[in-house]
């Protein structure tokens, strides 16, 4: 469960990226998180993985309030949330296999489970013969897969996905999305943000729309925008 | 577990310079130390009985000499024992054979317990009775006092400087390669990893560079070592100044080097990565 109650964040520049901002994601949802670019999603994915903090406003995920969190508690905060960072983060020196069992060894998984869940992630994304390669050695699209496949590796109760499709050609992004929605279906919670309408109007899904650092829309009619704006 | 395999060996490299200079510096201290209280040690005061006294009446005059504070021992030698030596001393030969023992007189030889305070001491010698003269050289004795208390202010204060700069080159070759790894660190604490998980292998680490920096160092200094002796014997005929031999010292070497090495590295590791983990 995620709840932002009345979240501000202002950047240290001045910037107001987010203005009274209350949102609340139940477990097992499927949520779209939709708007233009600078409109402040990604600030909320870095607010909620404790990444930032709020200017003021409260925000709790999966059980831990963050204003009161402590700090050697935030590594567990983080492992309920499987996140696929917009810009992949993946580790340029280790492989795609190391890049995933990472995922795992931070948890203290064991070196039979990590090679038995790795290599059924990796398939599940379409890199079951990328195990070797090095992230640099990849197409965009499938650096994306690899940093989608470590957010799973653990079986997180809840997946937050920052563009997920950005790099990807309409078909991969729909299998993407495919992917998603049936490890949704399993039980996780799933929060995918894009800027995408096409794809987001192919589900029918809860929509919460930003723009200016504001919610403007939440609810099941699709992929929406205040054109007056 | 090394992941900089560069960085680590540049650390290693660092850290074996650092405790060799470190080494060889307390070494060549150790050594002149010793010589210097060596050469204190034969720092002897001669004191003269007076010429009218008999054997017995001089030895007594030693006696009462030894009671005096600061006085670690003093040996009685007749003149003629005085005699013989000088002769001895001369090579021998005919030219002495006239020498008369009376030409020498009964002679006390002291020690003393602290050297600097050898003229205090003088003084209450020769208010005793049947002391005719004192030979000391009081400048020579003041002279090694103030060396060997230069070299423990000396050596305190480079020890010290080295230590420092060492430890503060090692953690910034740390800091460096840590530096690189700042974005792996970043992510790993982005997908939940502990500090104490990210730390663990840099500690490791740390104890790797400064276990094989130890090593290393000591076989170094051992092999410098025994390379200076040899030079320094070979240097000089007279023998004045005995180097001692390695094995004498191996074990406190090999302990200082071993515990300093994985204190500097593992210290050194852990000071640096800290900044890193904040994320
Ligand atoms: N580190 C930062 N310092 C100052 N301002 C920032 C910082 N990061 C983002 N901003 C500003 O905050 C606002 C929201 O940024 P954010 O990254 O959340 O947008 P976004 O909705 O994710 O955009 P995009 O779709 O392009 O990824 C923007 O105006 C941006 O310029
Ligand atoms: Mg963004």
């Amino acid at each position: 469960m995620i709840e932002f109650r009345n979240v501000n964040k202002v950047y240290e520049a001045g910037n107001r990226a987010l203005e009274g901002v209350s949102l609340r994601i139940e477990d097992g949802e499927f949520v779209f998180l939709v708007g233009p670019s600078g409109s402040g999603k990604s600030t909320i994915i870095k607010l909620l993985t404790a990444e930032l903090e709020p200017t003021s406003g409260s925000i709790e995920v999966n059980g831990y309030k963050l204003e009161t969190i402590k700090k050697r508690q935030i590594p567990y905060m983080r492992r309920t949330v499987g996140v696929i960072f917009q810009d992949f983060r993946l580790i340029e020196n280790k492989t795609v296999f190391e890049n995933v069992a990472y995922g795992m060894r931070i948890v203290g998984a064991s070196g039979k489970e990590i090679k038995a869940r790795v290599p059924y992630v990796l398939d599940l994304v379409g890199l079951e013969n990328r195990g070797r390669r090095f992230p640099h050695e990849l197409s965009g699209g499938e650096q994306q897969r690899v940093a989608i496949a470590r957010a799973l590796v653990n079986n997180p109760a809840m997946i937050v996905a920052d563009e997920p499709t950005g790099n990807l050609d309409p078909q991969r992004s729909y299998e993407i999305m495919m992917l998603l929605e049936s490890i949704n279906a399993l039980g996780t919670t799933v929060m995918v943000v894009t800027h995408e309408r096409e794809l987001v109007n192919r589900f029918t899904k809860r929509v919460i729309a930003i723009q200016d650092g504001r919610v403007i829309n939440d609810g099941m009619d699709g992929y929406y925008i205040n054109e007056e704006n | 577990m090394i992941v900089h395999g560069f960085m680590s060996f540049a650390a290693v490299c660092v850290t074996v310079a650092c405790l060799v200079i470190i080494g060889s510096f307390s070494l060549i201290i150790y050594n002149l130390s010793i010589f210097v209280s060596d050469m204190e040690q034969q720092n002897r005061i001669l004191v003269y009985v007076d010429e009218t006294y008999d054997t017995a009446e001089a030895k007594s005059v030693g006696s009462r000499i030894n009671l005096v504070e600061n006085v670690r021992e003093a040996e009685f030698m007749s003149r003629e024992e005085a005699g013989r030596r000088f002769i001895e001393q001369q090579g021998g030969g005919e030219a002495y054979d006239g020498i008369d023992a009376s030409t020498f007189r009964d002679r006390i030889i002291v020690t003393l317990e602290d050297n600097s305070k050898m003229e205090e001491t003088v003084q209450q010698i020769r208010e005793i009775q049947g002391v005719a003269s004192i030979s000391d050289r009081p400048e020579l004795a003041e002279g090694f006092t103030t060396i060997q208390r230069i070299l423990d202010i000396a050596s305190a204060a480079i020890i010290i400087v080295l230590l420092v700069v060492s430890l503060f080159m090692i953690s910034n070759t740390i800091k460096l390669a840590m530096y690189d790894r700042r974005d792996e660190i970043a992510i790993m604490k982005m997908i939940g990893a502990t500090n104490r998980f990210i730390r663990f292998p840099y500690f490791v680490e740390g104890f790797l560079i400064g276990l094989i920096s130890g090593v290393v160092a000591f076989f170094l200094e051992w092999g410098l070592y025994n390379l200076l002796d040899a030079r320094i014997t070979e240097m000089q005929s007279l023998q004045l100044f005995s180097i001692t031999p390695f094995r004498e010292i191996l074990l406190p070497v090999a302990v200082v080097f071993g515990v300093t090495g994985l204190f500097v590295g593992m210290f050194g590791s852990v000071m640096s990565i800290r900044k890193f983990l904040d994320v």
